[in-house]
This record gives structure tokens, C-alpha cells and sequence, in this order.
């Protein structure tokens, strides 16, 4: 497995499930026995992560990424060694960060939910290739990735404009919308990965997707209120 | 599920048994509990017993999600193109056309020949020069090796089994449909920048005395001293390997120039004399004949000025200090000749591009493995041999071109060849068309697809390589890479973390596979 494989959210899950450390060792950058260079993505996304991760009160040396060649076996020991010392200094997780491992799960678990917002908000960051490790150290600031998490936005159905009509349901591409025919649409916030396509596929004429930022999202209408009358040409909630 | 050793060897012999027991290939997992355990930890039991179970626990966990794969077969075009029409080249296309392949040998140069055009004999005393002109003779006799002089390659598209490359040689653009590729781009002789080479004519290459000494150069027969520096332009900052032949070439010359003047004092300085094998017979029979060898260190390298003896004759002054003397030792030559390292053929990070296969940071082509797949690229159907690999005398690169050719004659004497059931696809339904796969793909596997829903990513899987860049980026987990999906990774990290109570456990590190 290329170490460009390894997913954000792989890494979350594990300090989710209160591993110590992480360590993501793969072949040196320009060693690639494939013309991909993966080990630059894995890179970048480790710097991002290790922001996140400070984020959630995790501290960041508890994730490390090495370049270690398959001949360098020497190398490989010294290193998990070395971070071995690191996370015994560090003690289990939490003791470090002084806080309870549970309080840290459910902020990683938190976290980790919005693993596809934050792909997609920072797609074209991700996709960045450069030139020397050194510059990938200043990618991420800790303030953008702080308002990357303060802003995050929500979608949510407006249930008087709501007409029915299934069109984001059927695009949601994470099955978040419950609703039917003549039953208002209802965003299931525990579901939706905040794509926005919901928002995007709404026609204009009945524009009953909100994008809410920064603002707790309005309970979901009670199931039994759900159903569309229809008289004429509008149509209005019983 | 087989708790055991490294899949590199044994997981395609469970996985046949597997399917000649009707049951699909793919559900199959071998988790590495030697080389990743007892090997490594072969004075801890205690612990490497726990590791060992959670080792297995995590492939057991892994193999809840295993689904059967279909592979496909792709059809195999029985022609080879060989780049690259050195002493390497030329060898690997006569061994294919020898078994009924036809050939196509694609060559960037007015003749064929390559290096060895310009080596006169071997350490051994073989005659270079008759070995090459047969052949290449019989290169150009055998009806099925079809040379392109004077050619480039323009464009390379296809996968194993059905490449299409476009060359252009002498005036005339081909089209040329082969199944397999073999790249022998060779090496170049690097030109030297110090020790006043290009500034006084009696500093030469290696290579420029070999071509002396093969006319007899009068000036040589005459002269009375003459220094060769090793290690010239490598086993340094910048290109850090040892060039391998240039210690024997050094050797077979001071030899031949013996031969030639046996009053000539010789003086090789070296830093270490790498004249391996059964080569080092003729180091001692250099040393035998008085040729003197005497050792440098990188930090106090020789320097060499123009300067005039006592009897005020023009020399060369070079200055060491030997360390067995303890003193500086100058020496006033007649000529200089020095060991230029082997750098890579200007012409293979081309090749390499177009083939979409990798060079090492020094600039050589990167085998698959170097001891399980030593002649393959990563990238299948693709094989290298000679001195593009990295430089080696003439009979190793003949014997890589043999090796390569088998290889390529491996794949090209069957009428198809199975791809890996492990590459990508996506789920429609849940593709947003954000387009972070497609720009993640180095292969240029995905595509767009129009559907109702719009465009949605799909995927090639004849070009997918399987590497699963694609999936860290989709932010939607549409894309997923067929045996190694993110429910199976998912699984076991949990697996690896499952006795881990909120946080302890030392061994608790999710980890990844060195290597890949
Ligand atoms: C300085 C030096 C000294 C050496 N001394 C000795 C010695 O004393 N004894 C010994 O046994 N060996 C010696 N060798 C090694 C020997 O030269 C090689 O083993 C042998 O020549 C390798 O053959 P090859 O076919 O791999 O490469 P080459 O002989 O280099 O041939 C490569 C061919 O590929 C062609 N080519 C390159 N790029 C392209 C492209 N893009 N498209 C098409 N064609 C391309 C080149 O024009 C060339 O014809 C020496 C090598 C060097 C560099
Ligand atoms: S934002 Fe995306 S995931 Fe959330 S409800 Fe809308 S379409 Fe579904
Ligand atoms: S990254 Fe995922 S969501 Fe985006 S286009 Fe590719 S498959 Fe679709």
C-alpha cells in the first residue's frame, strides 16, 4: 500500500480508538517505485492531520511520517524506537494533553465526521504538489484550519419551502435526505457530509435549501408533520 | 486467513490452491508473522507472542470485508520493442527473436554499438570489438529484428500486453503495437570538471586512453610516468554511488599500457579498489608488474598542477598524501588519466517518462525488487537490462539481457495476461464530481461518464494500477480500491487498537506497511 493511500480519516480512527501514537512509514520522496510520488500527498495530509489533531488537543507529535527504504531495516528500528521514546515521554493519550481519553475520543469522533467537508473545502490544497518537504510546513496554518472547523456550514431544509420534490434526495450522495413524495424533505444532520449538492440541485423557483454557517441548525420537523398538501398550484404544510 | 511469513513469496501459492479449489482468490489474507514479528523480535517472546496475535487479529478483521474479484484477461500482442541498441539491447532482441518474437530495437544513434563501441577488450582479454561486429551483423541478418537508427520516441500509450508507441526515425514517423517493452538506454561517461580535464590536453578519460592505447599512441610509448585517478565525479555529494567498472577498467588499462611500455611507471590513485571477484587476479598482477597503488581519502583528494622537472620538461605535478607514508608524496606524470564515473544515458529520464516507469535519485532505472524482481519495472510488461540499470561490465550486461528477455518472453508467449482484480471503481450514486480523483490519478485511469445525475467518475480498469491515491482524496468514499477498502483498513485499526482500554498499551501504533 502506498503511503498516499493512507486516508485522514485512518488516522483519526486510530486516536479515536486511543492508540498512543501513529506512525506512517514509506519509501523516501523520489524513491518511488512507481512514477505516482504518492509519498508527497501522504505529506501533505499528514500536516494537515497533525493540525487537526492539535485541534481536537491532540498533540501532534503523536503522529509522525518517515521515510524508511525496504533495505533500511537499521533505519526502521532506530526509528520506531526513537518514537517509542517519544510516546513513552508523551505517556498514554490524554495523559500529555490533560484531559480524559474519553473527552478526546468524542472530539476526534466529532472530528472525524467531518473528514469529507474537510477534503472537499480543502481539495485543491490537498492536490498540491511540492517541491521540498520543507515547504509543506507551512501549508496548513493553525488558525485557517481553526476556522475551517468554526465555520463549518450545514444544510438544512426550509420545511414552508420545501416542495417534495425527491430531486435532492435522490442526488444526496450520502442518503442523509428522509422524505417521499408528498412528504417534506429533512436533512439528517448526523448523516450529511456537507457536500453542498443538496444546495446546488434545488430549482432556484423553490430555493429551500439553507446553507447555515456558524449557527445551530433548527430541529427536524416532527415526522407527523411532514406531509404536503397540495391545493391549486401552491402547496402549503398541513 | 495463513498467519506465516512475507506474501511476497507465498501468498500466490495459496491463492492458486484457492482457486483450483473453486473458491475466489480474493478472499485471501496472509498476515506477516515472521518478518514482521518473530524476526524482528526474536529475544522479546513474550511480547512478540501478543504482537502476533494482534497481527492476526487484524488480518482476521480485515478478511470479514474480503469480496470476491473478478480478474479480466487482457490479450497479448506478440511484439516486442527493445530501446536502445547497446551491447544490452541488441542481446535482449536477438534472445526474443531467437524464440520467434519479432523485435523492434529502437536505437537513438546513427549505429548500433552503443558504449561498447569504445572499449577495445575486457579485463579478461576478450576482443570487444569482434564480439560487437558480429553482433551486430547478426542483429541486422535476423529477420525478425526490425532497428530503428537515428530514432526518437515520441509517444507511448497502451498497457501490458498492448503498448503503442510512436518513433521516429530517419525522416519516417512508426506506429508500433508491441506487448512488451525492454528499456536499454545504457550509461554515458561523465566529463570530468576537475583536475585541469578539458583545460590540458594530457588529461584524459579512461576511455580516451583505451582508444590510445588500441592505435599504439606514440606520445604513450614513450612517456615515463602516468597517474590515474579513481573515483572521478562519483562516491560524492552529488552522485553518490560507486560506478563499478571503472576500478577494472583502470586496471585492464594499466595492464595493456605495460604491455605496451614496460617502462612506463604507473600510479592508480585510489580510494578503494574495487576489482571484484576473480577481477581481483588482476589487480595483483598489476601490483606484480609494479604498478603502484596508492589509497586518498575524499577529504584530502590529489591536486594536480602543470609544472616542469629537473630537466625542465613540462609535467603534470600531482600532489597526495599517502597515508601509509604518513607524507605528502609528489608525482610528476607524463600524462593523466582519470577514472570518470558511469552517469546515467542523457536519454533515460525520457524513455522513463514516456514509459511511465521510475529512475532512483542517482538517475538509474528502479527495479520492481532487486532480489524477487531484478529485471522488472513496477509497471508491468515494461523490463530493463544493461548498463541503465546501473553500470556494469559487458558480460553482466549480456546476462541481464538474457534475463530480461526471458522475462519479456514470459509474457509474450502467452495469448493473454491477467489484470489484478485490485484496481478502483465508484459508486455512482455517491460521486459528487468533485474531480479530486481524476487529478490524483498518475495514469490517467479515470475518466468522466455522463449519467442522469451528470457527470460521474469511472474508472479504467485496465490502466488502474491499484495505488489508491484516488481514495484518500474523494471526500465522499465513492472511489474504492477493490481489496483494500476503507471498511478493511477501518477494520483493522480497530482491530490493532481493540484491547487498548482508553489509551494504554505501548504497542498500541497503527501501522503502516514499509515499503509498498
Ligand atoms: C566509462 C565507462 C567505462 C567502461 N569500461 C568497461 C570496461 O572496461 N569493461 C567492460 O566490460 N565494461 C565497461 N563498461 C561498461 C560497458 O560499457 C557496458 O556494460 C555496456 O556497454 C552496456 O551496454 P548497454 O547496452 O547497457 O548500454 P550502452 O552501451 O550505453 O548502449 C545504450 C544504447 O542506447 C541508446 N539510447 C540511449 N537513449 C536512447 C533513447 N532515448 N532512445 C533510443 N536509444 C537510446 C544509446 O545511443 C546506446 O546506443 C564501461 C562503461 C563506461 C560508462
Ligand atoms: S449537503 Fe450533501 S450530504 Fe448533506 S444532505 Fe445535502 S446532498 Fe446530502
Ligand atoms: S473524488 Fe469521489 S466524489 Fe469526487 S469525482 Fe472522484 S469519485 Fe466522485
Amino acid at each position: 500500500m502506498c503511503t498516499g493511500r493512507v486516508d485522514l480519516a485512518f488516522v483519526l480512527r486510530a486516536f479515536q480508538k486511543g492508540a498512543t501514537g501513529v506512525i506512517i512509514a514509506g519509501c523516501w520522496l523520489g524513491e518511488c517505485h512507481y512514477v505516482t510520488e504518492g509519498n508527497y500527498d501522504a505529506l501533505n495530509m499528514m500536516h494537515l492531520c497533525k493540525k487537526l489533531l492539535e485541534h481536537a488537543g491532540v498533540r501532534p507529535e503523536r503522529l509522525r511520517l518517515e521515510w524508511v527504504g525496504a533495505s533500511e531495516g537499521i533505519r526502521f528500528a532506530e526509528v520506531m524506537n526513537d518514537f517509542a521514546n517519544t510516546l513513552r515521554e508523551l505517556g498514554p493519550l490524554g495523559a500529555a494533553e490533560g484531559a480524559t481519553p474519553d473527552h478526546l475520543a468524542s472530539r476526534l469522533a466529532a472530528l472525524a465526521r467531518l473528514v469529507p467537508y474537510i477534503k472537499l473545502a480543502k481539495r485543491e490544497k490537498l492536490a498540491l504538489r511540492l517541491k521540498s518537504p520543507e515547504e509543506y510546513l507551512q501549508l496548513y496554518a493553525t488558525d485557517e484550519v481553526a476556522a475551517l472547523i468554526r465555520d463549518v456550514v450545514s444544510y438544512y431544509v426550509e420545511p414552508e419551502l420545501c416542495q417534495a420534490c425527491m430531486i435532492c434526495l435522490r442526488r444526496c450522495p450520502a442518503d442523509a435526505i428522509a422524505g417521499g413524495k408528498n412528504l417534506i424533505h429533512v436533512v439528517d444532520q448526523d448523516k450529511c457530509i456537507k457536500c453542498g449538492t443538496c444546495f446546488d440541485v434545488c430549482p432556484p423557483r423553490f430555493g429551500a435549501v439553507r446553507k447555515i454557517s456558524g449557527a445551530p441548525v433548527p430541529p427536524p420537523l416532527p415526522e407527523e408533520a411532514r406531509v404536503v398538501v397540495r391545493k391549486g398550484k401552491g402547496a402549503r404544510r398541513e | 486467513m495463513v498467519a506465516a511469513c512475507t506474501p511476497r513469496t507465498h501468498e500466490p501459492l495459496f491463492r492458486d490452491t484457492l482457486r483450483e479449489a473453486g473458491i475466489n482468490q480474493y478472499f485471501f489474507d496472509m498476515a506477516n508473522i515472521r518478518e514482521h514479528c518473530s524476526w524482528v523480535h526474536s529475544k522479546q517472546k513474550e511480547e512478540a507472542t501478543e504482537k502476533a496475535k494482534d497481527i492476526v487479529r487484524m488480518s482476521v478483521a480485515r478478511t470479514i470485508n474480503l469480496e470476491p474479484l473478478k480478474e479480466f484477461e487482457l490479450p497479448v500482442n506478440k511484439a516486442a520493442l527493445v530501446v536502445g541498441g547497446g551491447v544490452a539491447g541488441m542481446n535482449a532482441a536477438l534472445g526474443l527473436a531467437g524464440q520467434g518474437f519479432e523485435v523492434h530495437l529502437v536505437e537513438k544513434a546513427k549505429d548500433l554499438g552503443g558504449m561498447a563501441r569504445r572499449i577495445q577488450t575486457t579485463l579478461e582479454g576478450l576482443d570487444v570489438q569482434d564480439y560487437l561486429q558480429d553482433l551486430i551483423r547478426r542483429v541486422y541478418q535476423h529477420p525478425l529484428v526490425h532497428v530503428y537508427h537515428e530514432a526518437t520516441i515520441t509517444d507511448v500509450s497502451g498497457y501490458v500486453g498492448s503498448f503503442v508507441t510512436t518513433v521516429q526515425a530517419e525522416g519516417q514517423v512508426t506506429i508500433i503495437q508491441h506487448g512488451a517493452a525492454i528499456l536499454a538506454t545504457g550509461a554515458d561517461e561523465h566529463r570530468p570538471t576537475e583536475y585541469l580535464y578539458g583545460v590540458d590536453e594530457r588529461v584524459w578519460t579512461q576511455l580516451e586512453l583505451e582508444e590510445r592505447i588500441s592505435r599504439k599512441d606514440e606520445g604513450l610509448a614513450r612517456a615515463r610516468s602516468l597517474v590515474m585517478i579513481q573515483c572521478v565525479g562519483c562516491r560524492q555529494e552529488g552522485r553518490d554511488y560507486c560506478a563499478r567498472v571503472c576500478c577494472s577498467q583502470a586496471v585492464k588499462n594499466a595492464l595493456s599500457l605495460k604491455a605496451l611500455n614496460p617502462e612506463l611507471d604507473i600510479y592508480v590513485l585510489y580510494r578503494d579498489m574495487r576489482t571484484y571477484g576473480f577481477k581481483e587476479d588482476y589487480y595483483l598482477k598489476a601490483a606484480d608488474q609494479g604498478v603502484r597503488f596508492v589509497r586518498f581519502t575524499p577529504s584530502a583528494k590529489p591536486e594536480v598542477e602543470a609544472a616542469r622537472d629537473e630537466e625542465e620538461k613540462p609535467v603534470l605535478r600531482v600532489t597526495v598524501p599517502d597515508p601509509i607514508l604518513g607524507q605528502r608524496l609528489a608525482i610528476d606524470a607524463h600524462f593523466l588519466v582519470l577514472s570518470a564515473a558511469a552517469a546515467p544515458a542523457a536519454g533515460s529520464p525520457d524513455v522513463a517518462r514516456l514509459f511511465k516507469v521510475p529512475v532512483n535519485p542517482d538517475g538509474f532505472f528502479q527495479e520492481a525488487h532487486v532480489k524477487l524482481r531484478p529485471v522488472d519495472f513496477a509497471a508491468d510488461g515494461v523490463f530493463m537490462c544493461g548498463s541503465s540499470h546501473y553500470p556494469k561490465h559487458l558480460s553482466e550486461a549480456v546476462s541481464q539481457a538474457y534475463g530480461a528477455a526471458g522475462r519479456a518472453a514470459t509474457l509474450l508467449s502467452q495469448d493473454t495476461v491477467t489484470a489484478s482484480g485490485s484496481v478502483c471503481t465508484v459508486a455512482e450514486s455517491t460521486c459528487i464530481s468533485c474531480g479530486a480523483c481524476v487529478a490524483a490519478c498518475s495514469y490517467g485511469a479515470i475518466h468522466w461518464r455522463k449519467t442522469p445525475g451528470g457527470d460521474k467518475a469511472e474508472v479504467n480498469p485496465v490502466l488502474c494500477k491499484g495505488d489508491g491515491l484516488c481514495c484518500a482524496k474523494c471526500p465522499t468514499s465513492a472511489i474504492v480500491l477493490r481489496h483494500y477498502t476503507n471498511e478493511e483498513v477501518l477494520n483493522q485499526i480497530d482491530a490493532a487498537l481493540f484491547e487498548a482500554p482508553s489509551g494504554a498499551g505501548e504497542q498500541a501504533h497503527a501501522k503502516q506497511e514499509v515499503g509498498s
